[in-house]
């Protein structure tokens, strides 16, 4: 049974259609990578896919339920068996790193507040940020910040966890760490993996399979070795990071610089 | 021309009303839905909106107790009739200006505050990566707001009658030359129950009206920290604008 199931999913902003009938899913035990370039519609992608943003047409599907039936309290639950580290960390900054990662514990389960405190504890060890427990979200570092989304993403023991641009603007070696834990997410605890992300080398390291978005468009949907023997242009633009072709035409370069109207 | 305007302002009456809907959904039926309101997070509202509130508070509204008391015995001595200053205290302190004075203090320091919170929180990403965690925004940040300022306002005008009415009949006791029990005991005894609770329920009310429209304009910031600024200013002066209409409105209809 796949985790998550995303079936001719349509949608984009104010009838601005930015994907376009895309089609997934994810089985346990796998990371998946989402590729593409810069405004191909890999952010709009994960909005729809947590909650955040309902489909124009199409549906997704979070263990067999519609994520976007029923009503906002319905999504609210079946939100609640995901989690989701964004690319900025999204921690509330009026609480302690610790307090972050007990959040979804504190407010969407009965647990008692020691089952808590040690479910947290074992988050934040995993993710080495046991010492910084203390500190706000304002007092870490980038790559520290999204490690605690991680923490947090991990605290309830999801299934699926999503994680938005995870190497973004960090340093190489940082960078690779960060894709070791994704990793050991994988391997230690059983829990698929959905990475949104443009850094080739690191979706090389991580993928089990690798989803490329085309101007809103998948056009592959495969492992490591094959999305290598792809012979796709656009796909070998992608991963030998050509530039697109594009056919240069004078006359339109030249409207378009003086602000004129299209030709 | 003024269409323009106009229909902004019934959208976002819309949007205050939308939302206030929402927040007393889950003041209601939240924990039937998993989803149960916390008391800590309402008493920290309670302290930063109200217990932080009361210096300033009892600052203003001794003065303009004060101030009545200069006033009103001024006018009254063109009639020789100083000694009926306690008339005047007692109906228009408790009724109309502790809840006035209360409410345009509450407007600005709160109105700003959670304008200011709820937009950096949404800039931040921080609403969307509660809702992703299944915790309602409604629920975890407007519905403690609300709850905090509806306990804490109603508080503040009684502290706020306390103040003036207690300043007003120290400067009017000593100017009479009567002593400040005798003139207290008068004063309070004048002031009518239905005066005194009317200006406790307006505290109520303007507790959730600040309240629901600082909370939709923080959720209505967008863009970044200019909205954010430009947000937080229009908080602040439609909640005291609101106030001061309201509290027009309370008088035109008692006159019915
Ligand atoms: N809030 C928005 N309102 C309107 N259009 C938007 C909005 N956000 C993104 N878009 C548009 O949607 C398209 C895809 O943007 P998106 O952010 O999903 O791309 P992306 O693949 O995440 O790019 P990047 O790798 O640069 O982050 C772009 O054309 C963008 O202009
Ligand atoms: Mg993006």
């Amino acid at each position: 049974m796949s985790l998550l199931r995303v079936d001719q999913l349509t949608g984009g902003y104010n009838g601005h259609v930015v994907i376009d009938g895309c089609s997934m899913q994810v089985d346990p035990g796998e990371v998946v990578v989402i590729m593409g370039g810069s405004g191909s519609g890999k952010s709009t992608f994960l909005k729809h896919l947590i909650g955040l943003k309902p489909p124009m047409s199409g549906s997704v599907e979070l263990n067999s339920e519609d994520l976007y039936s029923g009503s906002m309290n319905d999504r609210y639950r079946r939100l609640s068996h995901i989690g989701v580290a964004f690319q900025m960390g999204a921690l509330v900054s009026s609480l302690s790193i610790f307090d972050n990662v007990a959040l979804p514990l504190r407010e969407t389960t009965d647990l008692p507040e020691d089952v808590i405190e040690v479910m947290v504890r074992l988050k934040l060890e995993f993710v080495e940020l046991l010492d910084k427990q203390d500190l706000l979200p304002s007092e870490l570092s980038g790559g520290m910040l999204k490690r605690a989304a991680v923490a947090r993403a991990l605290a309830r023991d999801p299934k699926l966890v999503f994680m938005d641009e995870p190497s973004a603007g960090l340093d190489p070696v940082v960078a690779s760490a960060l894709d070791d834990l994704i990793l050991k997410i994988k391997d230690a605890l059983g829990v698929s993996v959905v990475v949104v992300t443009h850094e080739l080398e690191s979706a090389f390291k991580i993928a089990s399979r690798i989803v490329v978005l085309d101007r809103g468009f998948i056009i592959f949907d495969g492992s490591v070795d094959a999305i290598r023997a792809s012979d796709n242009p656009r796909i070998q633009a992608l991963i030998n990071r050509t530039a697109e072709p594009m056919a240069f035409d004078a006359e339109e370069h030249y409207r378009r610089i003086m602000g004129l109207p299209e030709g | 021309m003024i269409f323009g305007p106009l229909r902004s302002a019934v959208d976002f009456v819309g949007l205050v009303s939308l939302n206030l809907r929402d927040t007393l959904f889950y003041v209601i039926a939240g924990r039937a839905y998993g989803q149960p309101v916390r008391l800590t997070a309402v008493s920290q509202q309670v302290l930063l909106s109200g217990l932080q509130a009361i210096p300033i508070v009892i600052l203003l509204c001794g003065i303009v107790g004060v101030m009545l008391a200069i006033q009103g015995m001024q006018t009254l001595s063109i009639f020789g009739a100083e000694q009926f200053i306690n008339v005047g205290l007692a109906v228009s302190i408790p009724k109309e200006f502790s809840p006035l004075i209360v409410g345009i203090v509450v407007a600005g320091r709160s109105g700003s505050q959670i304008t200011s919170r709820v937009g950096s929180m949404g800039l931040n990403g921080e609403l969307d990566g509660l809702t992703v965690m299944g915790i309602a925004p409604h629920r975890f940040v407007d519905v403690p707001t609300l709850l905090g300022l509806l306990v804490s306002v109603p508080i503040l005008v009684v502290i706020g009658d306390f103040a003036a009415l207690g300043l007003a009949g120290l400067y009017a006791s000593t100017a009479l030359g009567m002593s400040f029990h005798a003139f207290m005991d008068q004063l309070i005894e004048l002031i009518s129950l239905a005066d005194y609770l009317l200006g406790i329920s307006k505290g109520v009310v303007f507790g959730v009206l600040i309240g629901g429209i600082a909370l939709a304009f923080g959720r209505s910031v967008a863009g970044g920290a200019d909205d954010l600024g430009r947000k937080t200013t229009s908080s602040v002066v439609v909640c005291i604008a609101t106030i001061i209409a309201v509290d027009a409105l309370y008088s035109i209809l008692g006159q019915l």
